[in-house]
């Protein structure tokens, strides 16, 4: 469709009464994609320590987050545990196949069967790691690859979040700016999740679990010991 | 979809007398309107994000050639495919060739108002394949075959018993009596109807939010998760996303976030934001094998530029409609297409023309209250006007309007005929009402007496009391 492609830009530009961007143009604006610069950042999300961390518990529990503090990866699998007996939810887990997640001791609870792999149709719970957690709305930053699945955040009743307190970042900026460091470029889905999902479709009644989730559970590792800072 | 709106007027006659619609719209106000008001009452930057928003959008438009051809070239590098398409009927075909290369015979689809705009599920019907809707609202108001009625809540205008029934009447895999009184009953349903479909399907198709023109990412936001479903579990997922999408960076498209859910919805954010990058990569377990991201103009091209320019910054975020006082009484089918509200006013004149959406830019109030709550800082009511000096250049405005106004023109150009006649006019109207001190009825103003009592006036002009009082007597 070379034609239409032609067409369409021809037309911008006929529109905006001028040709093709000179040379120095587009030179500026490759500039301006190369060195991006963070528009206003809100200042609620400037905080840093203990008070970033309330916040991002505070506004995860706003959209019906539910959040557990641990230690150290040898809490997660009494947290994920108890929250399971707690909602009376099977004790059946779809691991991701995450390096992270591999350091967790599930054996000391046996109660829990851990099963690695893809997010698949009737699984009950999942487990995940997270790239990034945003404090400013409570907002989870996660990333497909081969560590994690994509449909292990959709397809389960209950989805599981293991995070560490170090993965906090104030605002959705500062998550760019750790992806950017990382230097591997745009996983294939960075998808930013905020609370279980949900239907205000019905004469506009809040329903949780419309097609993903109907529970978005985050287990925090770290949060409990260095509060001081 | 069928076009009704050159019968706008009958329309909202209809909308007017329905009693159930107006029950169903009421509930917008304590749902999307008080909850908006909370959530920025919360960001005191609220105002700041709108203008570098603002800024963002108008900076893309300068530049848009060279924005979208950046943005094409990232999605090839990432291995997906970009097809431009002038019009509705290009990108269709582009589309249906995509889903037969692909053996299709069943689309699950996310909320596209695009999708609308091209009808591409009537086409694909046409040919033989199924398309399912999947975001909830969407899906209600396909069953029920009927076009959606709000830009981001396209069943809005439903009761749930009006859901209930169309479930009872679709769903005959469930018994016949089971209790679907609750919402809760109704979601649940639902999510287990489509879930089967998810995996059905062939091929994936979703609308866009924004495309980021840094990365070749296509930026899809739900609440309920459907959109991720549907570029996850298919092989093939197809982007259909309008030229004007497109944002430089990562950090601006985080800007336009932190506008967007507020405004609609009244949430911090939408529960999914997701940034799509072309298609499955090694390793991955899940992801679809091709990504194509479809490109459509259809007319906003010409729009830039010109006195209407401004609506291409619209990122349907639906906070006009849901602030309008005439969308709140008529509903939005009453529009007759795709975008009804106040951006509907301003973008259904500019895409299907003056002549069949002439009565839209008349359906305002100007109260302004559109404009005030826009986080694009689109100017609506401006361009509402604009539309009527082009329909008043066009001929297009009735007879006896244009009459009224030449009359009114007439008179307000020669002032001294001015006050001779309101001065005979108001008097008549004062003497003749000094009794019951209103009129019921009164000659050439029938439909604005029809609902209300004109109060009767004191005798004197407005004028007349003002000189009156400069002299010094009352
Ligand atoms: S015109 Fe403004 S308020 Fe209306 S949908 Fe577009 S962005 Fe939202």
């Amino acid at each position: 469709m070379s034609g239409a492609r032609d067409t369409i830009l021809g037309s911008i530009r006929k529109s905006l009464k001028r040709g093709p961007l000179s040379a120095e143009q587009a030179a500026r604006l490759e500039h301006r994609l190369k060195t991006p610069r963070a528009n206003v950042i809100p200042a609620r999300a400037r905080v840093s320590g203990r008070r970033r961390t309330d916040l991002f518990v505070d506004e995860a529990e706003r959209v019906s987050t539910t959040v557990a503090r641990v230690a150290d990866a040898a809490g997660v699998p009494g947290a994920i545990a108890s929250y399971l007996a707690e909602h009376n939810l099977p004790a059946t887990l779809k691991v991701a196949p995450d390096p992270a997640l591999k350091t967790i001791p599930w054996s000391e609870k046996p109660v829990l069967s851990v099963v690695e792999g893809r997010g698949e149709d009737g699984d009950a719970v999942s487990v995940t790691g997270a790239f990034a957690g945003v404090a400013e709305t409570g907002t989870l930053v996660l990333l497909s690859g081969p560590e994690h699945p994509s449909t292990l955040n959709l397809l389960p009743e209950t989805h599981i979040v293991v995070l560490r307190r170090d993965h906090l970042v104030g605002s959705y900026e500062d998550a760019w700016a750790l992806l950017r460091v990382m230097g591997r470029g745009m996983p294939r889905t960075v998808t930013m999740v905020t609370g279980p999902s949900r239907t205000a479709d019905i004469e506009q009644t809040l329903q949780l679990g419309a097609h993903g989730p109907r529970r978005l559970h985050i287990v925090l590792i770290g949060g409990a010991e260095d509060d001081a800072e | 979809m069928q076009i009704t709106t050159p019968s706008f007027k009958d329309n909202a006659r209809r909308a007017l007398g329905d009693s159930d619609l107006r029950r169903a719209l009421d509930n917008m106000k304590t749902g999307f309107v008080g909850k908006r008001l909370l959530a920025v009452e919360r960001l005191p930057e609220f105002d700041a994000l709108r203008d570098d928003a603002r800024d963002i959008k108008e900076h893309v438009l300068e530049n848009l050639d060279a924005y979208l051809e950046r943005f094409e070239a990232r999605v090839k590098e990432q291995g997906g495919q970009v097809h431009w398409c002038r019009d509705a009927d290009e990108a269709r075909r582009v589309m249906l060739e995509i889903c037969r290369d692909a053996g299709a015979r069943t689309v699950t689809k996310s909320k596209s108002m695009i999708g609308e705009e091209i009808a591409i599920n009537e086409h694909l019907e046409a040919n033989g394949i199924e398309p399912v809707e999947t975001d909830l609202g969407e899906y209600i108001i396909q069953l029920r075959r009927e076009p959606p009625s709000h830009i981001i809540a396209p069943a809005i205008h439903l009761s749930k018993e009006q859901v209930a029934d169309a479930f009872r009447q679709k769903h005959g895999q469930f018994p016949g009596d089971r209790p679907l009184d609750e919402p809760r009953a109704l979601v649940d349903e639902a999510r287990a109807v489509l879930r089967q479909r998810y995996f059905d399907a062939d091929v994936g198709i979703t609308g866009a939010n924004m495309l980021v023109a840094e990365t070749g990412s296509v930026v899809i936001v739900t609440n309920e998760g459907n959109a991720d479903l549907t570029m996850t579990l298919p092989p093939v997922h197809i982007v259909l996303a309008s030229i004007e999408k497109v944002v430089p960076t990562l950090e601006d498209a985080a800007t336009i976030l932190r506008v967007l859910a507020r405004s609609a919805t009244g949430q911090e954010m939408s529960v999914y934001t997701t940034f799509c990058t072309g298609p499955r990569r090694s390793g991955d377990a899940d992801g679809p094998e091709a990504f194509h991201v479809v490109l459509l103009d259809n007319g906003r091209s010409a729009l830039l530029g010109g006195e209407f320019h401004d609506i291409l910054r619209c990122i349907r975020c639906g906070a006009c409609l849901n602030h309008c006082p005439v969308y709140s009484a008529i509903g939005g089918h009453a529009y007759g297409w795709v975008y009804p509200g106040p951006m509907g006013a301003v973008l259904t004149p500019g895409l299907i023309g003056l002549e069949q959406a002439a009565d839209l830019p008349n359906a305002t109030t100007f109260c302004g209250k559109c404009e005030e709550v826009c986080p694009m800082r689109i100017p609506l009511p401006k361009m509402m006007r604009y539309w009527r000096d082009r329909e008043f250049e066009a001929r297009l405005t009735p007879t006896l309007s244009r009459l009224g106004l030449a009359a009114w023109t007439f008179l307000a150009l020669r002032p001294a005929l001015y006050r001779v006649a309101t001065g005979l006019v108001i008097g008549i109207l004062g003497a003749l009402g000094r009794n019951r001190g209103r009129f019921r009825r009164l000659p050439l103003a029938g439909g604005w007496t029809a609902a209300r009592d004109l109060p009767a006036p004191q005798g004197r002009t407005f004028m007349r009391l003002w000189a009156q009082r400069r002299r010094g007597r009352p």
